[in-house]
C-alpha cells in the first residue's frame, strides 16, 4: 500500500525538485490564494468610491495607493485576481470538454464527418482573435459572458485536433479492437479505452494555456470589451492607471504585477508538469 | 586470433528504484572468421550487450568494470569520435527491423554511395560496387534496384538490402540482432544462406543474437548462452546443444517447440521469474528456477570447464 | 450434429488503389470449413496469408464480401451491431500482442470483469477476478496491476481470463504465443489445453508457427493467399505434409541441434502480391516442385486420401525437392 502511495506523490516531488516547477507552484498559489481569501484580506470594499482619496500612493492603510476615484487598489486586485481565475478556470475547463468530446467524434467517427469538423476547425482558428472579441461584443455587449465565448472559441480548435489526432491512432489499437470484439459500443470505447489515453498531454497543454486566457481576459477588460465597471479586473485597472500613468504610475503597476506574475507562474509550472510527465512534448505549444 | 575479446564485462543502470545490474562479469570471445550466437530470452541482456559493445548505453546506463577489446583496442575506453569511426566500417550492424537502417526518403543507391564515403572511388565505380553488393544478396535487377526506394521492397527483401549495406564496407565484426525474427520462416531459410555465403566471402566475424534455438544450430559454430545478465554456458554450438551442462540451457532446449516430435499434452516449461536485477541474488542466478539445486548453489559460482572450450557456470559442469 | 462453426466460401475484399483506378483486392478468396463442439481447429500461414483477416470476418469485426458464417445454426455474418452482442457473449476473441490488447490505463481488475459490464451480467464482481485469475494461474496480487507492469506471458493470462469470462463457447485466438519466450509459449499453450478440456472451449487457432499447432489442434488448414491450400487432422499432416508450402512450413522450424542433417527447404522467391496474384496454381512461382502444368491450370481443393489438398502434384511422403539452381 505504502508504494501506491508514494507512486501518487512521485510526480509533485519531481516538479518541487525542479527549481522553475517549485517557484511556479509557489506564485500560482500565492495567486489562488490571495483570490480566495480576497474578502478577508482586503479592509475595503473593492468598489467603493471615496473622491477623498484619490491617488494615493502606496502606504500602510492603502498598500498598494489608492485610484482615480480613490478604490483601495489592493482590495481590487485582489478581487480583480478572482475575475481572472474564475474566467480563466471556467472558460480552460469548457474548451476542455468541448474540444475533448468534438476530438473523440472526429477523431472516432465516419472520414465525412471528421472532415466537415477539421474544415470547421480551421475556419475558426482563421480568424484573428481580436476580430473575434469585436464581433462577439458587438453581439452580447462588452460583458464576462463575451470573454468566456471568446477563450473557447480559441481554444477548442486546437484542443479538438490534439484529440482527434490520438484518436485516430489509437482507434485501430489492438485494445480498442479487443474492446469492439466484446460487444463494447462505441460509447464505452470513447469513454473507456480511448479517453483516458488522450487526455493526458491535453490537460498540461490546456494548463500552459491559462496564462493566455488570463492575458485575453485583462486585454479585453483593457479594451472595455470584457467586465463592466466598476467590477475589478486587472485589466480595467491598467486601463485606469493608464490615463494616469505620468503622476500616479503606482496604479499601473498594481494591475500589472499580478498579471505577470500569474502568467510566469503558471507558464513555469505547467512547463514543468509537460517536462516531468511527457518529455515527448517539449518545446510544443 | 580473437577480434572481439569481452572480459569481465559489468554494465549498470541508474533507475529510480536503486542500480540495475544489467550484466555480471559477461565474458566471451568472437574468433577471427566465425560465426557467435547468443542465446536468451527477454530480460537476459542481449541488447545491453550489443549497446555497451556499440558505445550506444542509454544515458543511465555505465559500464562498471571489464572490458570489450576489438581488435587490439579496449573500447571502454575509447571516446565518441574513435566509436564513431568503428561503427559502421570495422563493426556492422543489422537489426530485427531493417527500416532502421534503410532512410525512407532516400533512394537505395544513394544510401549505399552515403556509406562509401571514405572510400578513394568516384561515383560510378561507387554505384557499380553497390549493384555488386546488391547482386550478392540477391536482389533482382541490381542497377534498377539503386534508384528505387525502400518502400519499394518486400519486407525479405530490404532486410537482405540492410545487410548488404552492413557488409559492403567489410567490416571486421558483424553484430546481427534477431535479423530474421520479423520475417516469415520460409524466407528465413534463404536469409540464413545468404548471412553465412557472405560471412565467407568477407572473412568476418558474426556475432549473431537471436531466441530462436534451430537457426543458432544451424548458423553459428560458437554459442553463449545467457540468463538474467551473465553468460550461464558458452561453447561451442554442438557441445552445448548435444552436451548442456547448464541446467538453464538443458530446459531451454527441452522447451523449443521443435524438441516435441510427438503430439504431447503438456508441454515443458520453466517455472519461477527472472530474478530481480536490482538486487541480485548472492549465489548462481537461476538458483531460483532451478529443479537441480544444492546447497552449494547459495555460493557465488565461478565457470567451469567440463571439457576444452564448454564453459558452464555451475557447481553441476565439473569435468568429469 | 449441427456444427457450431460453418464457413462457406467466404471472400473478404479490400478496395485499394488511387481514386480513379480503386479496385477489389481479395484478402480471403473464398475459404470454408466446419468446427464442431469441443474442437479445436488451426489455421496456418504466413503473413499475407489472410489467416488474421479471416478470423476476424468470422468475428463479425470485418465485413465479408461474399459466402457466409453461420455460428450453432444461425447465420451471423449480416447482423448488426445490436443483433450481434449476444452472440459475442458465447463468442470471444484474443488478440496477438499480449500487452498491446490490453487498455492501458485499466487494471488487471477492471479488464477481466470488462466482458460482464458490457453485457450487464450481474455477477459479484470481485468473486468473479479471483476465479477467472485463478483459472489463468494469477494470484490475486495481480488484479491492481496495470498491463505495462505485467509480463508478456502474465499479460497473455490476462487476455485468456477476459476471453473464457463469460463462459463462451467458441474462443478465437490470434497467434497465442506470439512475443513470448520460448520458456513461456508452453506455459500458455498448456493452459489452453487445459481450459478447453475443463470448460469444453471449442476453439480456432490462428498461427505461423506450426509447433504450435501440432499440440493443441485436431484439424488444420494451411492457407496461402487467401485460400486454403491443405486441410486435415493435425497428425496426418505432420506426418505426412502433402502440399509443398506445407512441407516448406514445416522444415521452417528446425530442430536446434547441429548434427540432424539440414533438411530445410528453401523457397526461391518471395511471397507475390494480392495485386498480382499468379496464374494457375498460385503457389507455382515459389514451389520447388512446380511443373509446366501448375502455372496454367488452378487447382482445385479436392479429396486426397485422409485430407483435403489443392495440388496437382501432392509429395509423397518424405519428398526432397529436385536439385536446381534457385532463380533470382
Amino acid at each position: 500500500m505504502s508504494a501506491a502511495v508514494s507512486d501518487a506523490w512521485r510526480p509533485v516531488r519531481r516538479l518541487l525538485a525542479e527549481p522553475l516547477g517549485a517557484l511556479g507552484i509557489a506564485l500560482v498559489l500565492l495567486v489562488i490564494g490571495g483570490a480566495v481569501l480576497a474578502d478577508w484580506l482586503s479592509v475595503y470594499e473593492p468598489s467603493r468610491i471615496s473622491p477623498r482619496d484619490r491617488f494615493q500612493g502606496p502606504s500602510w492603510t492603502h498598500l498598494l495607493g489608492t485610484d482615480q476615484l480613490g478604490r483601495d487598489l489592493f482590495s481590487r486586485v485582489l478581487h480583480g485576481g478572482r475575475i481572472a481565475l474564475s474566467v480563466a478556470l471556467f472558460s480552460t475547463a469548457a474548451s476542455l470538454a468541448i474540444g475533448v468530446v468534438l476530438g473523440l467524434i472526429a477523431g472516432y467517427g465516419p472520414r465525412w464527418l471528421d472532415n466537415l469538423m477539421l474544415l470547421l476547425f480551421d475556419s475558426i482558428k482563421s480568424f484573428p482573435t481580436v476580430m473575434l472579441a469585436l464581433a462577439l461584443v458587438t453581439l452580447f455587449g462588452p460583458s464576462l459572458t463575451a470573454v468566456v465565448v471568446v477563450v473557447v472559441l480559441v481554444n477548442v480548435p486546437g484542443y479538438a485536433r490534439i484529440i482527434r489526432t490520438q484518436t485516430l491512432a489509437l482507434k485501430e489499437s489492438e485494445f480498442v479492437t479487443a474492446a469492439q470484439s466484446m460487444g463494447a459500443g462505441t460509447a464505452r470505447v470513447l469513454r473507456v479505452h480511448i479517453m483516458p489515453n488522450v487526455i493526458g498531454p491535453l490537460l498540461i497543454l490546456a494548463s500552459m494555456d491559462i496564462p493566455v486566457v488570463i492575458a485575453i481576459e485583462a486585454g479585453m477588460s483593457f479594451l472595455g470589451l470584457g467586465v463592466r465597471p466598476p467590477t475589478p479586473s486587472w485589466g480595467a485597472i491598467l486601463n485606469d492607471g493608464f490615463t494616469a500613468i505620468r503622476d500616479t504610475p503606482w496604479i499601473v503597476i498594481a494591475g500589472g504585477l499580478p498579471i505577470i506574475l500569474t502568467t510566469l507562474g503558471f507558464t513555469f509550472l505547467g512547463e514543468t508538469l509537460r517536462d516531468v510527465f511527457d518529455p515527448r512534448l517539449k518545446g510544443r505549444g | 586470433m580473437t577480434v572481439l575479446a569481452i572480459r569481465g564485462l559489468n554494465v549498470s543502470f541508474a533507475t529510480e528504484g536503486g542500480d540495475l545490474h544489467a550484466l555480471r562479469d559477461v565474458a566471451f570471445d568472437v574468433p577471427a572468421r566465425r560465426i557467435v550466437g547468443i542465446v536468451g530470452e527477454s530480460g537476459c541482456g542481449k541488447s545491453t550487450l550489443i549497446n555497451a559493445i556499440l558505445g550506444l548505453l542509454a544515458d543511465n546506463g555505465r559500464i562498471t568494470g571489464g572490458q570489450i577489446v576489438f581488435e587490439g583496442q579496449d573500447l571502454t575506453r575509447a571516446d565518441a569520435a574513435q566509436m564513431r569511426a568503428l561503427r559502421g566500417p570495422r563493426i556492422s550492424t543489422v537489426f530485427q527491423d531493417p527500416m532502421g537502417a534503410l532512410n525512407p526518403v532516400l533512394s537505395v543507391g544513394r544510401q549505399m554511395r552515403n556509406i562509401q564515403y571514405r572510400s578513394s572511388l568516384g561515383r560510378a565505380a561507387r554505384d557499380a560496387r553497390s549493384a555488386e553488393m546488391l547482386q550478392k544478396v540477391r536482389i533482382p535487377d541490381p542497377e534498377a534496384a539503386l534508384s528505387r526506394y525502400p518502400h519499394e521492397f518486400s519486407g525479405g527483401m530490404k532486410q537482405r538490402i540492410a545487410i548488404a549495406m552492413a557488409l559492403m564496407m567489410e567490416p571486421a565484426l558483424l553484430i546481427a540482432d534477431e535479423p530474421t525474427t520479423a520475417l516469415d520462416a520460409t524466407l528465413e531459410v534463404a536469409t540464413i544462406e545468404l548471412l553465412r555465403d557472405l560471412q565467407d566471402q568477407i572473412g568476418c566475424s558474426v556475432l549473431f543474437i537471436s531466441h530462436h534455438l534451430g537457426v543458432i544450430a544451424e548458423l553459428c559454430d560458437d554459442v553463449v548462452v545467457m540468463y538474467a545478465g551473465e553468460v550461464v554456458e558458452r561453447g561451442t554450438v554442438r557441445q552445448v546443444f548435444r552436451t548442456p551442462r547448464h541446467p538453464y540451457t538443458a530446459r531451454l532446449l527441452e522447451c523449443d517447440p521443435a524438441r516435441q516430435s510427438g503430439r504431447t499434452r503438456h508441454l515443458p516449461v520453466i517455472p519461477g521469474d527472472l530474478p530481480d536485477l536490482r538486487n541480485r541474488p548472492g549465489g548462481c542466478i537461476f538458483a531460483a528456477r532451478c529443479d537441480r539445486r544444492g546447497e552449494a548453489c547459495a555460493a557465488p559460482q565461478t565457470e567451469r570447464e567440463p571439457a576444452p572450450g564448454h564453459r558452464a557456470r555451475c557447481i553441476l559442469a565439473e569435468a568429469t | 450434429m449441427t456444427p457450431l462453426l460453418d464457413v462457406r466460401d467466404l471472400q473478404v475484399a479490400f478496395r485499394t488503389g488511387p481514386m480513379l483506378a480503386r479496385r477489389d483486392v481479395l484478402g480471403v478468396a473464398g475459404v470454408s470449413f466446419r468446427l464442431h463442439p469441443g474442437e479445436t481447429f488451426a489455421l496456418v500461414g504466413e503473413s499475407g496469408s489472410g489467416k488474421t483477416t479471416l478470423a476476424r470476418a468470422i468475428n463479425g469485426l470485418q465485413p465479408i464480401s461474399a459466402g457466409s458464417v453461420h455460428f450453432d445454426g444461425q447465420r451471423i455474418d449480416r447482423l448488426g451491431r445490436a443483433a450481434m452482442k449476444p452472440l459475442r457473449k458465447v463468442m470471444s476473441m484474443m488478440f496477438q500482442d499480449p500487452v498491446g490488447s490490453l487498455s492501458p490505463r485499466m487494471t488487471v481488475r477492471d479488464l477481466v470483469t470488462e466482458p460482464f459490464r458490457i453485457h450487464g451480467v450481474r455477477a459479484e464482481l470481485a468473486a468473479e477476478t479471483t476465479r477467472l485469475l485463478a483459472l489463468v494461474g494469477l494470484n490475486d496480487s495481480f488484479a491492481d496491476r496495470f498491463a505495462h507492469q505485467l509480463s508478456g506471458g502474465q499479460a497473455r493470462r490476462v487476455g485468456v481470463a477476459r476471453a473464457i469470462a463469460l463462459n463462451p463457447r467458441l474462443v478465437i485466438a490470434d497467434e497465442p504465443t506470439a512475443g513470448l519466450d520460448v520458456s513461456v509459449q508452453g506455459e500458455v499453450l498448456n493452459l489452453l489445453n487445459d481450459l478447453r478440456e475443463r470448460l469444453g472451449l471449442s476453439m480456432v487457432i490462428i498461427t505461423h508457427n506450426l509447433h504450435v499447432v501440432h499440440h493443441v489442434a485436431d484439424r488444420m488448414a494451411v492457407m496461402y493467399l487467401g485460400r486454403f491450400v491443405e486441410t486435415g487432422q493435425t497428425d496426418a499432416v505432420f506426418r505426412a505434409p502433402a502440399h509443398p508450402y506445407t512441407a516448406a512450413l514445416l522444415s521452417a522450424n528446425p530442430e536446434p541441434d547441429p548434427d540432424k542433417a539440414r533438411e530445410r527447404i528453401a523457397l526461391p522467391a518471395e511471397v507475390p502480391s494480392l495485386l498480382a496474384r499468379p496464374a494457375g496454381c498460385e503457389f507455382h512461382t515459389r514451389c520447388p516442385w512446380a511443373q509446366a502444368r501448375c502455372r496454367t491450370e488452378a487447382p482445385e481443393m479436392r479429396p486426397h486420401g485422409d485430407r483435403h489438398l489443392a495440388c496437382h502434384f501432392p509429395l509423397a511422403p518424405g519428398a526432397r525437392p529436385p536439385e536446381r539452381d534457385i532463380p533470382t
